[in-house]
């Protein structure tokens, strides 16, 4: 039952979300709202970790899996990229590396300068 | 034989999962970092489908039990984020400058890419969302006028090259924090980024996934100014 029980509640809070998708107008899926319900609910002790800790690791670790269907539909888009593709995956890689090298340069340049500066804004 | 796979409720999964073993075989064998099992098993299926004459929604048939699981393991990506929410507390400073950096430097880049080489205001908007995570992006895209499934192949490029160049990137450009690898992989290439920040580290993955979150959420907000930019 343990399994039964956790999936339950990580399909509840999937649920809540899907509401909160129809009912507020924002571009913002299930997922997310479910995301943030369930870390609110550890948080605040509503739910215990043990309540839905192993199935969330069992479905984190099939992670990869669950994108394949959608990327199986490349296939589909080529007849409309085709005449483009080359800018297109010009500033798909581009803008991808630019965007890792930038947020992990800051964050770490931040992280340094609180190690060497103490702990004033720990 | 083409009859039965339309029926059959097994074959794309079966399939997509027989794909992504042989991925990981692949990858255990012969340790080298273009060998993602992603991408290797979506070489192979679309391999097998064309070659067997076998078309998308026949496959897709079956697979989307596969992409109905998607919502509940976002959901479930909660769980290491409250995990390591004691780090995120403690550096709390750091990460969301590195977030907010990553979200500004996508939506800009891209602005400005688009701007170099003309391309319509249609697909501006088509790549404005790219570094999000799927779900996300394919709402942006469409509430502002983009070609979503377009937009949709360009979110899974993006993450696919963020899991495969992140570690040398990283390594190149001398990224080297746990937090900071977490947060540039996620940032630049979401939820498939965060499946290999999984593979490098629990600390990495968390802060991954934590990114996921707060920049998808900053990209709704932020993207609606952005649109009227172009």
């Amino acid at each position: 039952m343990k399994y039964l029980k956790q999936f339950g509640v990580i399909l509840t809070l999937s649920f809540i979300g899907e509401i909160l998708y129809r009912i507020i107008p924002l571009p913002i899926p299930a997922g997310i709202y479910g995301i943030i319900l369930l870390f609110l609910a550890l948080e605040c002790k509503v739910l215990k970790l043990d309540q839905v800790k192993d199935v969330s690791l069992f479905l984190i670790e099939i992670m990869p899996v669950l994108f394949i269907p959608s990327a199986v539909g490349l296939m589909t888009a080529w007849g409309i990229i085709k005449d483009n593709w080359l800018i297109y995956v010009t500033i798909t890689v581009i803008t991808t590396l630019l965007v890792m090298v930038v947020s992990g340069w800051v964050t770490q340049l931040i992280l340094r300068l609180k190690k060497k500066g103490g702990k004033e804004d720990a | 034989m083409r009859e039965f796979l339309i029926e059959s409720v097994y074959f794309g999964v079966l399939l997509s999962l027989a794909a992504y073993s042989f991925g990981l075989f692949l990858k255990k064998k012969l340790k080298w970092a273009v060998f993602n099992p992603t991408l290797i098993s979506v070489g192979i299926i679309i391999a097998i489908l064309v070659i067997f004459n076998i078309d998308y929604d026949t496959y897709y048939q079956g697979a989307h039990y596969l992409h109905y699981l998607l919502t509940p393991t976002t959901v479930c990506l909660a769980v290491p984020l409250y995990q390591q929410f004691e780090l995120l507390k403690k550096n709390y400073v750091a990460v969301l400058a590195g977030i907010v950096s990553g979200v500004l430097t996508s939506l800009g880049s891209v602005l400005g890419m688009c701007a170099i080489f003309s391309l319509s205001h249609e697909e501006y908007i088509t790549f404005l969302p790219k570094s999000v995570t799927t779900a996300i992006g394919m709402s942006i895209s469409q509430e502002f006028g983009g070609y979503v499934s377009i937009t949709v192949t360009i979110i899974l490029i993006t993450g696919v090259l963020g899991n495969l160049l992140a570690e040398v990137i990283c390594r190149c450009f001398r990224i080297r924090e746990k937090i900071a690898v977490g947060i540039a992989i996620s940032s630049a290439s979401h939820a498939l980024g965060t499946a290999k920040a999984f593979e490098i580290g629990e600390i990495e993955g968390a802060m991954s996934s934590l990114s996921i979150v707060i920049s998808g959420l900053l990209t709704v907000g932020v993207a609606g100014i952005f649109a009227n930019f172009m």
